[in-house]
């Protein structure tokens, strides 16, 4: 049998979208190559999801109780899912988890591995993912020429397409195994925001907005829209916000269906963070600024006129 | 301690990038260690400064690479390897994964330290590769690593934030920016680097069993939507054209 298998992803217990997407996405190769799709949900309450994972093509959704994140403990019992279900491909999220567990998995399945695709097509019987390199300066298409084909595909390039799958609902037994890593402590206190990786509306302020004073005026527009609040470099190294808020090469790699740059000038190592993002809204007053050569909707104007102005504009039509 | 650090030489970013059939056409890139990697190294030559032992570069790829190896060198290391495949595929994770592996363990090292990714490839992937190879366990995204003989405490960058973890060396570890400051090499540092011997090895010394990656094609990057400048009278003016815009044309928001 030629399945498919998604690792799907939790926060807070709700379902990540990147979960559907992996699922419609697993969907459609499934069809072209004749096969199931298996969605794995690490969780002790599969019945809460399974229904949300039919609609998008999930055949058996499967849960696995494996407790608190650790890169091992997931490897182990995805790979114990693996081997039960012998799957031709798998699709993982090149998301902060998806990246750790998912090159453990790669070695334990003795399987060639494509990290952060962004299409999946098939040709010949075989999946081919295209991803991004070298900054998002080329693209290349690979196949994995290994039994099992894997992937970490990024979050927002996938399409959710509604068809219903057969919907069974499993639990595995798979455990966590050795661990050898021990969690002591964690801080989320910049946890409850949206997180820029899945975020599908960003808003991001540069060197533009003059000094960490002014950081309200972004993140106000950001919190209309429910978007994650994102940054240029420079601001980051002049101290005015922390590095986890930070797009770009040295920072965040996004690609959400949105990203507004307010004042940032679009320096190529901004562009290779953000330039897969479907819309870009550049907001520069410098009509020059390299921002404008990806924006699809460039305002040359002051950002500190505009962005109040947005923000009451999109409360207005948002309610 | 013993110390491997992974070095891999990437093309600078702002290089103009042309793409071939197969494989980028290199004339005119200028390479550079990927950024990451020199937190790496950094991180490695602080271990030892600490605690004592050897720190070992190693970079795959073909003869350009030693360059890479020089600066490292000149940043501090004491031993360079130079793993020598000239028809490398920079995007095969898991063999170059398994070469470097192999030569790791016949070295029996403490602590393996790669960058969180490089920048060319942007894959994540070959360090967390190696340590579950060499069967040991892995801190990613360090932002603080501490040895307190084989315990090692370290903070992690994790999705929301940051999480204290405790392991043990043997380890492999990721370092993400905000781990060190990298050094400047020296220019004593530079001039001796010159002279440092390189050890090369082939990938049938250290026994991998291949590739599992098939390029197909590589293409320029997908055409943008086009683009267009509005035009308003004042911010009010920018501000509803671009709700509509967003709304109605392109229906993101
Ligand atoms: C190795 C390396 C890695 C890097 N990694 C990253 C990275 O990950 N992310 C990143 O972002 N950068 C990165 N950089 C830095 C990058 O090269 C740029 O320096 C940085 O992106 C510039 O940030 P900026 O656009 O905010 O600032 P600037 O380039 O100073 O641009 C500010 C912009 O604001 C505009 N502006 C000013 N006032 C207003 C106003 N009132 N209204 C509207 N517009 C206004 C100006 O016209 C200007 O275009 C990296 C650099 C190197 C060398």
């Amino acid at each position: 049998m030629a399945d498919v298998l998604v690792v799907g992803e939790l926060k807070n217990g709700e379902l990540k979208k990147i979960s559907k997407e992996l699922t419609s996405a697993a969907r459609k190769i499934a069809d072209a190559i004749g096969g199931k799709v298996h969605t794995l949900i690490i969780t002790d309450n599969v019945d809460a999801f399974a229904g949300d994972l039919k609609a998008v093509g999930a055949d058996a959704v499967i849960g696995a109780n494996l407790g608190e994140f650790s890169p091992e403990g997931y490897a182990n019992g995805i790979f114990a899912v693996i081997q039960e279900k012998k799957p031709a491909v798998v699709l993982m999220p090149h998301s902060a988890q998806g990246k750790e567990y998912s090159a453990r998995v790669a070695i334990k399945a003795n399987a060639g591995i494509v990290a952060d695709a962004v299409a999946l097509s098939v040709d010949g019987g075989k999946v081919v993912a295209k991803k991004p390199i070298y900054s998002g300066k080329a693209y290349a298409n690979f196949k994995v020429s290994s039994d099992i084909q894997m992937f970490t595909v990024r979050a927002n390039s996938q399409e959710v397409t509604p068809k219903d799958g057969a919907g069974a609902v499993e639990k595995s037994g798979a455990s966590v195994g050795e661990v050898r890593t021990k969690s002591l402590s964690k801080d989320l206190s910049g946890g409850n925001k949206v997180q820029l990786a899945d975020a599908s509306i960003i808003v991001s302020g540069g060197r533009g907005i003059k000094g960490p004073e002014n950081w309200p005026i972004i993140q106000d527009l950001a919190d209309t829209l429910g978007a994650a609040l994102g940054a240029s470099r420079a601001t980051v190294d002049a101290g005015w916000i922390s590095h986890s808020h930070q797009v770009g090469q040295t920072g965040k790699t996004v690609s959400p269906n949105c990203y507004i740059a307010c004042g940032i000038s679009g320096a190529i190592q901004h562009l290779a963070g953000m330039g897969s993002s479907k819309y870009i809204v550049a907001i520069n007053k410098d009509g020059d600024a390299p921002i404008f050569k990806v924006a699809t909707y460039g305002v040359v104007a002051d950002l500190f006129e505009v962005v109040p102005a947005l923000t009451s504009e999109f409360k207005k039509v948002l309610g | 301690m013993k110390i491997v650090v992974l070095v891999k030489q990437v093309p600078d970013t702002e290089t103009n990038i042309k793409v071939g059939d197969k494989s980028i056409n290199e004339a005119g890139v200028k390479w550079i260690i990927s950024p990451y990697d020199e937190f790496a190294i950094e991180e490695g030559i602080r271990i030892r400064e600490k605690s004592g032992g050897e720190v070992i570069a190693i970079s795959l790829g073909p003869d350009r690479v030693v360059e890479a190896l020089r600066t490292a060198y000149a940043m501090g290391v004491d031993r360079a390897v130079h793993v020598k495949v000239d028809d490398y595929v920079t995007f095969d994770s898991t063999y170059t994964s398994e070469l470097l592996a192999n030569f790791i363990k016949a070295e029996n090292a403490d602590v393996i330290i790669g960058g969180r990714q490089s920048i060319d490839t942007d894959s994540s992937q070959v360090v967390v590769q190696i340590a579950e190879r060499l069967n040991v366990p892995h801190v990613a995204m360090a932002l603080k690593l501490e040895f307190d003989g084989n315990k090692v405490t370290a903070t992690r960058e994790i999705e929301g934030g940051t999480e204290v973890v405790e392991t043990s060396a043997p380890l492999a570890v990721t370092a993400q920016k905000g781990l060190n400051e990298p050094r400047y090499p020296s220019l004593k540092g530079i001039m001796s680097a010159k002279k440092k011997p390189v050890d090369v090895k082939k990938p049938d010394e250290l026994g991998a069993t291949g590739s599992k990656l098939e390029v197909v094609s590589l293409e320029p990057p997908p055409p943008r939507i086009a683009g267009r400048k509005l035009e308003a009278a004042d911010a009010q003016g920018f501000a509803s054209q671009l709700v509509k815009a967003l709304r109605e044309e392109a229906k993101v928001i």
